[in-house]
């Protein structure tokens, strides 16, 4: 029963539990959810179709990343959006943002469409382009925000990301742009006075070594700042990879207030500390930085009540050489993608803080209502485009990053036991990831 | 003592093996030995005294106070630490140098006499010849030992020996001192292997 | 003690063995032959990516007491500065056969990596990496305070030492704070704030901000560079104003106990932050012994 899946279009999950729930049976035909029906009947209704056994395991809708970096086009050595595709399916993805800072970076409508059509061919997940704000991520002019909206990319999220838009007026500019077409501007909060040269956490570990420091504050001042401009303009903003105590303490504040602003978190920033650094492996050096164990805390807080409203990868693949180095010349960054859902569940759903229908809303459906992406975080229904994840939650699995896809190994989680791991991935229908293996 | 072994806290007394030499042994080989160096080199002129820390030390400078009482003159006496010169440094780890203290007048042109307690592999001996090369460029140089145990490595033998002492290799000779350990005597111990 | 990287890392044992080392070896520099054959036919390697000419030489007149065979690379400059070249240097310097490697490098944690990312099997010994740590010179700087002031017991319990000026950028402070602390000494740290790091106070180290405060009571007054371009950082308003506040001026000097001593790890800002110093004439015996006590 075969046969090529890129081609094979109909599929019984049998005895799956969606959200967790009671086990069923679903039946994907045509791209979309046909049946779902009792458990260890959908074989018999659909006897074409390949059976996959779910056994119990759970059933997600398929996951979206607000924020990915797939390198291409300029870096291909470390990541193509062929290679980065195949690592989000793994993971369990059928849509990621790709972010702006390619080179040349993604501030015309042209390199959107250029990495849009990469994600098309490669047809594993969405890949939905992130425009940058200003031209060539400098912070000064305005890119042509409008034009890569209007663009067969429909670009909705927009970012400098890697780069804070710190010039309060021309932020307040871009958030007022993107009103048009009902877009966000995801903003890399990072005062760039406060951290020139930082390294790692401004705190007690930095101190002693000698690595010079990125104070949280320099993280919450922007994010004040841009809250207070997002209600002054009635706009949407997106704070990307929110990573302290005081940030989450600023943004619960301003949905209280019905200020319209969503935020993100990275696993890594819901699993891992500051004092990690110790041995300057740069495989830890990430931006915004590692925070201590009180922060983590409090964005584990955060995601769970809602005050932020979403997990986003921060996947950033670096060529060995920008990490195999001293920890000053260092890449920022770290892969996130085949890990992230287990990352989530080792932070969040074993310490009860999440149940599987909280992961679905933060990873898949409240990301896709920040990105607007049609078709994807659905609820599990008959007639829904069959993005799907299936996730044995029971199943621990040691990561090892040389197994990834792509060139770049530069994940902290080499090594590490995780919990919960992707057995299938369904986009549009189509198996990407069978028994946690690639289909093609 | 075993050579190339760091100097251990002094065992238990339970611990410790038969004596083989006790204080009055050890007064009179000294005294014998005193008295060959006298003759052998006719008289204290030119003589130095060098003692290998730690035990070799403290005995030459008990040769030295015997030669004063022989001859009524003040021969030089000094410590040569051979640490920095053993071939086996690296097999063991870092340990404390012990002193090294040349007379004022150094050792040029004089004959110096090598003092330690136990000759067993010759090992030290060659490290010590090494470090006196160093250091100047003596008459001549001749070893006075407390014990000989047998069991060279390297062709080197002794001049002044106070006990021959035959023994097996899973034995230790051990000589403890008034200064350090209370008591004056040699114990012959076998090893817990 | 395979690699020297840091004074956290140094028991109270081990420090007073290499102290107690470097006293026995400083006699060397009185004999006719200053060398000892304990480092016969290896290979010490001097990687220098800071430029360091005090430094470099203190190593390799100590290298070459021990009979090691030395290697100087001076590896200053924009083209081999990049982390990647760090990796190919020891790659190259491990095919050479390095039994040690000293290395001196902008980079916080570079001997570090040096040590710990496999690149390399030999011993590694930090000759002062970026912000982060500078051990030899605290070794060398307990050294002093010891002959010094503890000549006869050789134990710097209790003893009194102050260490002044830019602790944020020193890599001298962190050794020093380390080192004093595990040693006995009650080390007080005086700075403007704007140049304590962020979790200081979790430093074996009570923090003053006034200079004049306990003068009277220290063995040890220890300077530590500023350098004149944090002026333009806006960590303190001018050279005058911190040489003022943070200066061991004659006055200053004159309050200190008769017997105490001042230091500076140098290169001196003379007028800024010192106008007088001890010197450590004692350096190179002491970096022989640390290259002792990490080969051996």
């Amino acid at each position: 029963m075969s046969g090529d899946a890129k081609s094979q279009s109909e599929f019984v999950l049998s005895e799956v539990r969606p959200l967790n729930s009671d086990p069923v049976d679903v039946v994907i035909a045509a791209g979309k959810i046909r049946e779902i029906c009792a458990p260890g009947t959908g074989a018999a209704r659909n006897p074409i179709a390949q059976v996959i056994p779910g056994a119990g395991q759970v059933l997600l809708p398929g996951l979206v990343d607000l924020h990915t970096h797939l390198r291409e086009p300029g870096r291909e050595d470390a990541e193509t959006v062929h290679t980065g595709s195949q690592a989000a399916a793994l993971g369990g993805f059928t849509a990621v943002h790709a972010m702006a800072n390619t080179d040349p970076v993604m501030d015309t409508a042209g390199v959107a469409i250029q990495v849009w059509r990469l994600g098309r061919e490669a047809g594993y997940v969405d890949v939905r382009p992130v425009g940058a704000v200003t031209v060539g991520l400098e912070g000064q002019r305005m890119a042509e925000l409008g034009a890569m909206a209007d663009s067969a990319a429909r670009v909705r999220v927009f970012s400098d990301d890697g780069k804070c838009v710190s010039d309060p007026v021309r932020m307040r500019r871009a958030l007022e742009y993107v009103k048009v077409f009902d877009g966000v501007i995801a903003q890399h909060a990072q005062e760039p006075r406060l951290t020139e040269g930082a390294q790692m956490n401004e705190g007690v570990i930095s101190a002693r070594l000698g690595l010079k420091g990125w104070p949280s504050v320099a993280e919450e001042a922007i994010i004040a700042r841009d809250i207070l401009l997002a209600e002054l303009v009635d706009s949407r903003l997106h704070i990307c990879h929110v990573s302290t105590a005081g940030s989450v303490d600023i943004i619960r504040r301003a949905k209280q207030r019905g200020i319209k602003v969503t935020a993100e978190v990275t696993p890594h920033h819901l699993l891992l500390t500051d004092d990690l650094a110790v041995g300057y492996d740069p495989v830890y050096k990430v931006n915004p930085p590692l925070r201590t164990a009180a922060d983590v805390v409090a964005v584990r807080e955060g995601l769970a009540d809602g005050t932020i409203d979403i997990v986003a990868t921060d996947h950033a693949p670096h060529a060995s050489e920008d990490k195999d180095c001293e920890w000053d010349y260092a890449a920022f960054g770290m892969l996130g993608l085949p890990t992230a859902l287990s990352v989530v569940a080792q932070s969040m759903v074993t310490t009860q803080a999440l149940d599987w229908a909280g992961v679905a809303d933060r990873l898949s459906t409240s990301p896709a209502r920040i990105g607007q992406v049609q078709d994807q975080g659905q609820p599990l229904a008959v007639g829904e485009p069959a993005n799907l994840a299936v996730v044995d939650p029971d199943q621990t699995w040691v990561v090892n990053a040389a197994d990834f896809p792509g060139p770049s190994h530069n994940s902290p989680y080499n090594g590490m036991k995780l919990p919960a791991k992707v057995t299938a991935t369904f986009f549009r229908g189509r198996a990407t990831v069978i028994d946690g293996e690639l289909q093609w | 003592m075993n050579e190339g072994l760091p100097e251990s806290a002094d065992p238990r007394p339970e611990e410790l093996g038969p004596v083989v030499m006790d204080a009055d042994d050890l007064a009179r080989a000294l005294t014998r030995i005193s008295h060959e160096i006298l003759e052998q080199a006719r008289g204290a002129t030119d003589l130095v005294i060098l003692g290998i820390p730690t035990r070799g030390a403290l005995l030459a400078q008990r040769i030295a106070d015997r030669l004063r009482q022989a001859e009524g003159v003040e021969v030089p006496v000094g410590s040569l630490d051979i640490t920095m010169y053993r071939d086996d440094l690296r097999l063991h780890p870092a340990r404390a140098l012990g002193h090294t203290a040349i007379p004022a007048g150094g050792i040029d042109g004089k004959k110096v006499i090598l003092v330690d307690d136990v000759l067993y592999s010759g090992r030290t001996v060659r490290a010590a010849l090494d470090a006196i090369n160093d250091v100047g460029r003596p008459q001549s140089v001749r070893l006075a030992v407390l014990v000989d145990r047998g069991h060279r490595e390297l062709p080197i033998r002794a001049d002044h020996v106070g006990k021959n002492l035959p023994t097996n290799k899973g034995e230790s000779v051990r000589l403890r001192m008034s200064e350090l350990d209370g008591v004056d005597e040699i114990v012959l111990r076998r090893e817990v292997v | 003690m395979k690699h020297l990287l840091n004074t956290n890392d140094i028991g109270r044992d081990e420090a007073v063995l290499i102290l107690d080392t470097a006293s026995e070896m400083a006699n060397l520099t009185d004999r006719s032959v200053k060398k000892l054959p304990a480092l016969r036919g290896r290979t010490v390697v001097n990687l220098f990516f800071e430029d360091s000419t005090r430094t470099r030489i203190s190593f390799e007149a100590a290298a070459k007491r021990l009979s090691a065979d030395v290697i100087s690379f001076s590896a200053k400059g924009s083209s081999v500065s990049k982390g990647e070249t760090l990796k190919d240097t020891a790659l190259t310097l491990e095919a050479m056969g390095a039994d040690a490697v000293v290395i001196r490098h902008s980079a916080s944690g570079a001997p570090y990596r040096l040590a710990t990312s496999g690149w390399i099997e030999g011993s590694v010994i930090n000759a002062g990496d970026g912000g982060h740590q500078h051990p030899t010179q605290a070794l060398l700087d307990a050294y002093t305070m010891r002959r010094h002031l503890r000549a006869n017991t050789g134990d710097l319990s209790g003893l009194k030492v102050m260490l002044v000026g830019d602790v944020l950028h020193s890599r001298v402070a962190r050794s020093n704070v380390a080192l004093l602390h595990t040693l006995g000494a009650e080390v007080t740290l005086v700075s403007p704030p704007t140049l304590l790091p962020v979790g200081v106070e979790q430093w074996p180290a009570r923090v003053a901000y006034s200079l004049d405060e306990d003068l009277e009571a220290q063995d040890v007054v220890m300077m530590l560079r500023v350098q004149r371009e944090r002026m333009n950082e806006a960590y303190f308003p001018s050279a005058r104003e911190y040489s003022r506040r943070y200066g061991l001026d004659s006055e200053r000097m004159a309050r200190l106990p008769k017997d105490s001593l001042v230091m500076h790890p140098g290169p001196m800002n003379r007028g800024l932050e010192i106008g007088d110093m001890v010197a450590d004439s004692d350096r190179s015996v002491i970096v022989e012994q640390v290259a002792n006590g990490v080969t051996v």
